[in-house]
């Protein structure tokens, strides 16, 4: 229906690739009626994608819809037995991969492969393009595997109607100018990477796609694309802002970056604030949102990262760390942990209800509310004027001698430390307190803090049981490619290292 | 006379256009396109003349009527203008969101 109606609107403008031998919405449209052909007459249950971002991507996706069938995006970085097993739970399917990729899987599966290649290629006379585009609301749209940190990967099911409703809640049909093009560097497994195809394309606005991230040549891109918005996880950001610093003053900036918006994990906030020194003209969006919420929920605006970053009122310059205001389709309530609603500025889970809200995993129990609401396992709080905080997954909470510390405000203490590169605080057992507060530390090159000056930074800002019992300095933390800390992983590196060690 | 719920898809009897309701009221309402009754996507439309003295419908444009209780979004556009009961839509304002993804 998106791609349907975007092709009736403006079906010559060019929809993903440079402008010049990219893509048009009406060819990519073309092209996934024909994929959608190919889909259904493999007989399959689902429509599998194990492959880099590429414009066959939206053809896939759109294909997948087209045909009824759930596109599933699987993370290519997967060891061989993993994707075996997922591609078990989800045959008969058919993937789009390369032969590389295909070599790498069991030949036992019932999986039929289409390279890029064949989803992009001239259109094939022989098949004859569907002209049913009737899609119901409650087919399911995307079946996107979580990182499954703790035990076998749960699949977050995405109906039509969820993806549908995100759209038309927070994206504006054609409201993009024919000059304006996004750059897409989250992977096509990422719901942001989904969310970014779909509201671009509906937005009617070029997407340019780098298939495996690199600061040096996102920056390229942009220059050479004259990229007017894109998308970033911290860790891209980090990098970029380094990438700009290396090239001194000499640096042409970037111009024609007019929107930069960032999620998918915590923003240190001297990465941020470095960014709007760097980019003075470039507007800041900080969205935050899950896959099971079919992406955004929340997002802080560029007005509000200007205000929050220019005031001298304590209240308003710390929204600069929220991830601002809920989207006007969204409702969001903080609860404690019997499910009774907090009051304002009062910690606790944070809640969401809308119609873009899935909160559904295949075969398993829906995770909504009998009143639609579905707690997210973040934590977070909501200050007076309705701007939403997120503190971190709660399973991460340190419990320390029956009080729950949340790392994520002691990281952000840590990190306004000028020597300190990046930090994570975590529980490890301890005999006295239950848990013990452990900071891990990285230090930017050529800088140096101690562990008692690491601790008093801390103590000075927030309450005293709120100081790291211990101070570990790293090398790097670890991070999936998608820039999310891998705390359970940190856990057992620490674990291993005893006290105070240092790498 | 219908309930209208949302992400249900109604086509005109008389022109081309289609919408998709994005909110809908609680009671039943006659939706109307060209002053004729839509039907349901894909099924027989009803005879009627299309009145054409309106500005029809544009493309990915929102129309709500006059309480706002009743929200359709045009999927294809057409040369008749649409109406609840008895009342003609009106085109509803954009209010833009910063792109977020």
């Amino acid at each position: 229906m998106l791609l349907e109606m975007a092709a009736g609107g403006f079906g010559d403008r060019v929809a993903v690739g440079s402008l010049d031998g990219g893509l048009t919405v009406k060819q990519v449209f073309d092209h996934a009626g024909v994929a959608a052909q190919r889909f259904r007459s493999a007989n399959v249950e689902n429509v599998a994608m194990i492959d880099i971002t590429s414009p066959s991507l939206p053809i896939c996706l759109f294909g997948a819809s087209w045909a009824g069938l759930p596109f599933v995006p699987l993370n290519y970085r997967l060891t061989n037995q993993e994707l075996d097993a997922l591609l078990e739970r989800i045959s008969p399917a058919i993937a789009l991969m390369q032969p590389e990729t295909q070599e790498r899987t069991s030949g036992n599966l019932d999986v039929h492969s289409v390279t890029r290649d064949e989803l992009v290629a001239s259109s094939n006379p022989e098949i004859e393009i569907p002209t049913d585009w009737n899609m119901d609301g409650e087919d399911t749209a995307i079946l996107l595997f979580t990182s499954g940190t703790t035990g076998e990967p749960k699949a977050a099911v995405l109906r039509q109607r969820h993806l549908v409703s995100y759209i038309l809640g927070s994206v504006e049909f054609m409201s993009a100018g024919e000059e304006e093009a996004a750059l897409i560097s989250v992977p096509p497994y990422h719901i942001a990477g989904i969310a970014a195809t779909l509201s671009n394309l509906y937005a009617g606005r070029r997407v340019v796609q780098l298939p495996e991230f690199d600061a040096e040549k996102w920056v390229e891109l942009v220059r050479s694309e004259s990229v007017t918005s894109a998308m970033v996880v911290p860790t891209m950001l980090s990098r970029i802002v380094d990438h700009l610093v290396s090239e001194g003053t000499d640096s042409p900036g970037l111009p024609t970056l007019r929107a930069l918006s960032y999620g998918g994990g915590k923003m240190p906030q001297p990465t941020i604030e470095t960014a709007l020194k760097l980019l003075p003209d470039t507007n800041f969006v900080n969205a935050y949102g899950l896959t099971e919420t079919s992406s955004t929920v929340a997002l802080l605006g560029p007005d509000e990262h200007r205000e929050a970053f220019s005031s001298s009122d304590e209240l308003v310059r710390r929204r600069i760390s929220s991830v601002g205001r809920p989207l006007p389709a969204i409702e969001v309530s903080i609860r404690d942990e019997q499910g009774n609603e907090l009051p304002s500025d009062e910690p606790g889970e944070i809640w969401v209800r809308g119609e873009q809200v899935s909160g559904e995993y295949k075969g398993l129990q829906l995770t909504l509310t009998e009143d639609g609401w579905f707690p997210t396992h973040d934590g977070g709080w909501l200050d007076k004027e309705g701007y939403l905080f997120v503190t971190g997954r709660i399973d991460d909470v340190i419990v320390k001698g029956g009080q729950n510390i949340s790392p994520g405000e002691i990281e952000e203490v840590l990190l306004q430390h000028s020597a300190v590169a990046d930090a994570a605080a975590i529980g490890l057992p301890d005999q006295q307190w239950g848990e013990k507060i452990v900071a891990a530390i990285v230090l930017h090159e050529e800088q140096e803090a101690d562990e008692g000056e690491l601790k008093d930074s801390v103590k000075e800002k927030l309450r005293s049981n709120r100081t790291p019992d211990e101070i570990v300095f790293l090398e790097e933390l670890p991070y999936n490619e998608t820039g999310k800390l891998l705390r359970r992983v940190l856990k057992e590196q620490l674990v291993d290292l005893g006290d105070g060690s240092t790498v | 006379m219908a309930l209208l719920k949302a992400g249900g898809r109604w086509a005109s009897s008389v022109c081309d256009t289609e919408v998709i309701v994005v909110k809908g009221p609680e009671g039943e309402v006659s939706l109307t396109c060209g002053g004729v009754d839509m039907v349901e996507a894909g099924s027989d439309p009803v005879s009627g003349e299309l009145d054409d003295s309106g500005d029809g419908t544009q493309l990915g444009k929102r129309y709500v009527d006059d309480e706002e209780t009743l929200e359709v979004l045009c999927t294809k556009p057409g040369a008749g203008s649409l109406g609840a009961n008895g009342n003609a839509l009106q085109l509803k304002d954009a209010k833009p969101l910063p792109a977020s993804d």
